[in-house]
């Protein structure tokens, strides 16, 4: 009865609340063996997103995660959880390693949205989030997407683009935050409660739109995540590379809402 | 809820007010350039392809009069022309907002699709509308789009997408978000399949249309001093407290950085389009 009490702004609460576990910790509560590997090998590397191999039961995988921090001080060091483009290009470049060694991406989407400033540009954000749109379409291995907090914009779905998306209970998923929409459209930043609720970004009215594909119950949190990815992992290596990629590009293909 | 409603209705009213203004500034005889600013004879800067006669400044146009500008006389066959959105946020006044932007502007959404030919080379092109709620991509914009590769690699035609957006469709919330991840995947398989994709920023050209299908072509030109960027000058400004410097994300400063190949003025682009499309005969 309680839970059905909670609102769409209250979830976006729970999404950034500080306590909430990080990347890290699901990799840490998950998985075995997590080997970190950093760096883009072209300008350097962005402690925004964390990335490596570990194993999960019999499972080799690539991970790949936005990670906040849960200090001042700690999301200072992680920019809290805003990537520039060398992590996302960090990204790729173990995406891509995860291909040749026929291992399965999984990724943890936390994040605010992509760093705005002077740097990122210059750098190139928009290139950095567009190729690795580009090549997540067609990466030849599964990739598993799971949203663990908030995931915001562009810059999370620049690590978003896979066979399965997953999303935890009290996450949420947006184009941009509450209290930007609530200024640009309602012309009023104090309406974000009401912005919650009209553009759909709850982990329900998600599935409900069908842009995501499961949603993992947070009364046990690593325990529901790991059983949900092993359970999808099975049914993706069931598939030949040609379905995998054919039934990525399908569900792309048909998200829209329109009258020809 | 009624008082929204109303808020809404004396919204669209303002909205209204304001494009009349817009069009009475183009109606009459002169106009100002917002560059140099230059009173400048409205008939002179039109048969200069909407570039001011004085500083070289590079009017924004309407898609239609841009495809009169690059594509042959007669060869445009357009696409999906009447494609709309079935506003899936059921957003309040979003419906009546578009159809007060359709009369206005006479197109239906936010990009035009077809099949034309460029000195008698075939093409898929596809050209946004900053006219058409500053170009942003919602359902209608990510699947003309996509539609327009399908059909390019089915007909294997190089493609040419001329680039005008503010971003993301706020209006439809996480479906145009994902409008990026359906374009881009449309524009894996046209690379896959070894054809030609050349993107054309105009300006501006920012958010999720850098974030995807402006960003990734073969070949990548820009018109000059056309604002080009993922985060808006404003956003950047308020994340770090200080003014950006001169020049910042425009043309010239995405040239220097590599992120473009080319800065072409309004005037030579039929012909530079051209040349590279017969090096790239039959679109391989």
């Amino acid at each position: 009865m309680q839970k059905e009490q909670i609102t769409e702004w209250d979830r976006v609460l729970i999404a950034r609340s500080p306590d909430r576990p990080r990347t890290m910790d699901y990799i840490d509560n998950i998985f075995e063996d997590f080997i970190e590997l950093h760096g883009d090998r072209l300008y350097g590397d962005d402690k925004a997103i964390v990335g490596g191999i570990a194993k999960v039961d019999n499972h080799i995988v690539t991970i790949i995660g936005e990670q906040k921090g849960k200090t001042t001080k700690e999301n200072m060091e992680r920019n809290f959880g805003m990537p520039n483009p060398e992590g996302y290009r960090k990204a790729l470049r173990l995406m891509k390693q995860a291909e040749k060694f026929k291992r399965p991406v999984i990724t943890f989407i936390d994040t605010p949205g992509a760093y705005p400033g002077i740097g990122a540009e210059e750098r190139g954000q928009g290139e950095a989030i567009a190729r690795n749109l580009l090549e997540m379409s067609r990466l030849q291995v599964p990739i598993i997407c799971v949203v663990i907090g908030e995931g915001s914009s562009g810059g999370a779905l620049a690590i978003g683009v896979g066979d399965k998306i997953i999303m935890l209970e009290n996450s949420i998923y947006s184009v941009l935050s509450p209290e930007g929409f609530a200024s640009i459209l309602y012309k009023d930043g104090t309406q974000y409660e009401r912005a919650a609720k009209e553009m759909k970004i709850t982990a329900k009215d998600l599935k409900d739109l069908e842009i995501i594909d499961e949603i993992v119950k947070e009364d046990n949190i690593f325990e529901n995540t790991k059983k949900s990815i092993l359970k999808n992992l099975k049914l993706l290596q069931s598939q030949t590379i040609e379905e995998l990629i054919n039934n990525r590009y399908e569900k792309y293909r048909t998200i829209g809402s329109l009258d020809k | 809820m009624v008082i929204d409603k109303i808020k809404k209705v004396n919204q669209v009213e303002k909205i209204q007010e304001k494009n009349k203004e817009a069009t009475d500034k183009m109606i009459g005889k002169w106009i100002k350039c917002e560059e140099c600013g230059e009173i400048l004879y409205k008939e002179e800067v039109k048969a200069n392809l909407s570039v001011c006669t004085n500083c070289g400044h590079h009017f924004r146009i309407s898609s239609r009069r841009r495809i009169s500008q690059i594509i042959d006389e007669g060869t445009f066959e357009e696409i999906n022309e009447n494609m709309h959105t079935t506003d899936p946020l059921k957003f309040d006044g979003y419906m009546q907002k578009l159809e007060i932007l359709q009369t206005k502007t006479g197109i239906k959404e936010a990009v035009k699709t077809g099949i034309g030919k460029i000195e008698g080379e075939k093409v898929a092109i596809a050209v946004m509308d900053s006219n058409f709620m500053m170009g942003s991509m919602g359902s209608v914009v990510g699947e003309k789009i996509t539609y327009l590769i399908e059909e390019a690699i089915e007909q294997r035609l190089p493609v040419i997408i001329f680039c005008v957006s503010g971003g993301a469709r706020m209006q439809e919330g996480m479906i145009s978000l994902m409008q990026m991840a359906k374009t881009s995947s449309a524009l894996a398989k046209l690379d896959s399949a070894g054809l030609l994709y050349i993107s054309v920023l105009t300006d501006p050209t920012t958010g999720g249309v850098t974030a995807s299908f402006a960003s990734t072509a073969d070949i990548i030109i820009a018109e000059p001093n056309s604002l080009i960027g993922f985060a808006g000058p404003r956003v950047i400004e308020q994340t770090i407290k200080q003014k950006l410097p001169e020049g910042f994300q425009k043309s010239e400063f995405l040239l220097e950085h590599g992120f473009i190949d080319r800065i072409v003025p309004r005037k030579d682009m039929k012909k530079e389009l051209a040349t590279i499309l017969k090096m790239h005969k039959g679109g391989n």
